[in-house]
């Protein structure tokens, strides 16, 4: 004990023996229980979108598929105006990203130089967007101004550059030693080359982050789509589920194999949930690898900024 | 230029024309807060005007305050903007404490491998659209066939099924509750980053003075992250006014109207789908300007009881 009292507390926490006291137990059991409120439903939704009809009507459905059927899964992945929306989500959301984040760096780097004139002017028109908006209408009309309705660019354009993620970029830059700047200006480089050769290569894991945070941005992005879009082609992946979800769109089965009103009652109940899944995979898939990157992200721009 | 680049260091200062890089890299940004930030700031005029489309925001006539009165005497307006307060005032009564309590509990466990394991499940919902909770929400909590329903029955904890989203009570804690849900695993993040910075030798000194856990987490932890609480609180505060438009718009449904309308769901529906441009536009305009009136008070308020503010 005395050995122990001695050493860091964080070393004492580290030995195994002691980690699992009682108040440890309860603790570990309440955190654990409040964490799996957060995977239940998933696991709940994608048992329902397994499962036959009348399972899921008797509400038999919790946890795993009862009498399986793939049939809602079937639906979906034959159903060409899904399969449309979710290659056009895809290339929204690359588009949008690639867009986003050549014009978060073109905005954070110089305003990290003092040297730049009217730099505190360029920052405050920057931050004060944050605190006031011209608001969904008058955003609205803009974008009927500059014909962007019904256009996928109506889609990528109006949010490209977030302060938010700027600001990010912006104290991660301010971060890095001014030395190398000086360096690289006495070796004849200019602002354009230290920023491609320089700043930018010792980013990589910032920029890594502010890709992810626009990409899951766009991904579940609905709301522009659902203000700015007539157009079903147009339809991005959470709009086209939306509809589902009320009711005012349904997925067609008839160019399914064997596709006919039967089927489309089979998987009445079914397919909501499976379009849920469907939508849901692909962050899902990500998300473990990408996780730690955010909170990073998060913390940085919330200490700096 | 060499001698110019000389007199300027000499004389401490540099000509801004040795900066154009940074000017050129400064033109597609600045365009964009133009376009699509400034402009549409413009476009509030729309809302003093008798808007016509065809005439544009700039030769529609002028009509002062008219569309404020009109839109704030539409019969669903009051709803509207009693629904936004009290949602947003119960999301933060409720919502608020949660991420804190969360981060001490997590920063107390011991084992880190469960500790990380649950903070990756606990900030999943974060990254899920609104409309994908949404549509698991309806799944869940449906009054027939949602597991929660089905479960309570069997279990004979309740004789009939609860109403959680087809009656108007029941719908706000359901929205209350999916919105605390949501948020308070990803708001454990800042909590968690500012625990870490207190300085370690206070959690000792208060041991030796006999501190318990409870009682260090009081003297200790709470004061030591009080700024951040601080912080966070302006900007709940100065949020108000705002509220999200998918959360009400996918979680909302007929039966329960009058209770789940708010301003977002009330300006898309008069704007956009009704076409009325310009009361819609007073609205927005409205909502603006109280949530900035919100977040300069908030601000000052905190820094008149001696803490930090946001700017």
């Amino acid at each position: 004990m005395s050995v122990n009292t001695v050493q860091q507390p964080h070393l004492i926490a580290e030995k195994k023996q002691r980690i699992w006291t009682g108040p440890q137990i309860v603790l570990t059991v309440i955190i654990v229980i409040i964490s799996l409120t957060c995977l239940l439903p998933f696991i709940n939704v994608a048992a329902m979108s397994l499962s036959s009809k009348s399972a899921i009507l008797s509400g038999r459905v919790s946890f795993l598929p009862v009498e399986f059927t793939g049939m809602a899964y079937k639906a979906i992945f034959s159903d060409p105006a899904m399969m449309r929306s979710l290659s056009f989500t895809v290339s929204i959301t690359v588009a949008y990203t690639a867009f986003s984040m050549v014009l978060t760096v073109l905005m954070a780097y110089p305003l990290t130089k003092k040297r730049l004139k009217g730099r505190k002017f360029f920052n405050f028109l920057a931050l004060f967007t944050m605190y006031f908006s011209g608001g969904t209408i008058p955003i609205y009309l803009n974008i009927k101004e500059l014909s962007l309705l019904n256009t996928p660019w109506c889609l990528i354009l109006p949010g490209m550059l977030s302060t938010y993620n700027m600001i990010i970029l912006k104290s991660f830059f301010s971060a890095l030693p001014s030395e190398l700047e000086e360096a690289a200006t006495i070796d004849g480089a200019n602002d354009f080359q230290i920023l491609l050769r320089v700043y930018l290569p010792l980013s990589m894991a910032s920029l890594a982050t502010l890709t992810l945070f626009y990409a899951v941005g766009k991904w579940n992005s609905f709301q522009d789509a659902l203000y700015y879009i007539q157009d079903k082609k147009f339809q991005p992946l959470q709009l086209k589920l939306y509809h589902l979800i009320k009711g005012s769109q349904a997925v067609d089965v008839a160019a399914m194999e064997g596709g006919s009103s039967t089927v489309a009652t089979e998987i009445s109940e079914s397919i909501q949930p499976a379009s849920i899944i469907f939508a849901t995979l692909p962050i899902l898939l990500v998300y473990p690898f990408v996780q730690r990157y955010f909170v990073a992200g998060v913390t940085i721009g919330a200490v700096k900024g | 230029m060499s001698t110019k680049s000389i007199n300027a260091k000499a004389t401490g200062g540099r000509s801004w024309l040795q900066d154009w890089r940074l000017y050129v890299m400064l033109i597609l940004p600045l365009a964009f807060y133009a376009i699509f930030c400034y402009k549409p700031m413009v476009g509030v005029i729309v809302g003093f005007e008798k808007f016509n489309m065809f005439k544009g925001m700039w030769a529609s006539p002028w009509i002062g305050i008219k569309n404020f009165k009109d839109t704030m005497s539409m019969p669903d307006f009051r709803p509207a903007l009693v629904n936004t307060l009290w949602l947003n005032l119960m999301g933060l009564i409720a919502g608020f404490p949660v991420p804190i309590i969360l981060a001490i509990m997590l920063n107390e466990m011991r084992s880190i491998k469960t500790k990380k394991l649950c903070q990756t499940l606990l900030y999943l919902p974060h990254f899920l659209s609104w409309i994908i909770i949404g549509g698991m929400v309806l799944q869940i909590f449906s009054p027939s066939s949602g597991i929660i329903n089905a479960t309570l029955l069997k279990w004979r904890w309740i004789g009939k099924s609860i109403p959680f989203l087809t009656d108007g009570p029941h719908w706000q804690f359901t929205y209350t509750l999916v919105g605390v849900w949501q948020g308070m695993g990803w708001g454990t993040i800042l909590y968690l980053s500012a625990i870490t910075g207190i300085n370690m030798e206070l959690f000792e000194a208060a041991k030796i003075d006999g501190a318990n856990k409870l009682q260090q987490i009081w003297h200790v932890t709470l004061p030591g992250i009080r700024s951040t609480i601080v912080v966070l609180l302006i900007l709940s505060v100065g949020q108000m006014m705002n509220i999200s438009f998918d959360r009400p718009q996918i979680l909302g449904n007929p039966q329960v109207l009058d209770y789940c309308d708010v301003l977002s769901t009330f300006v898309y529906r008069t704007g956009i789908t009704n076409s009325q441009f310009a009361r819609a536009t007073a609205i927005g305009l409205f909502q603006s300007v109280v949530g900035l009136i919100l977040i300069t008070g908030a601000n000052f308020v905190s820094k008149k009881l001696g803490e930090e503010g946001i700017w």
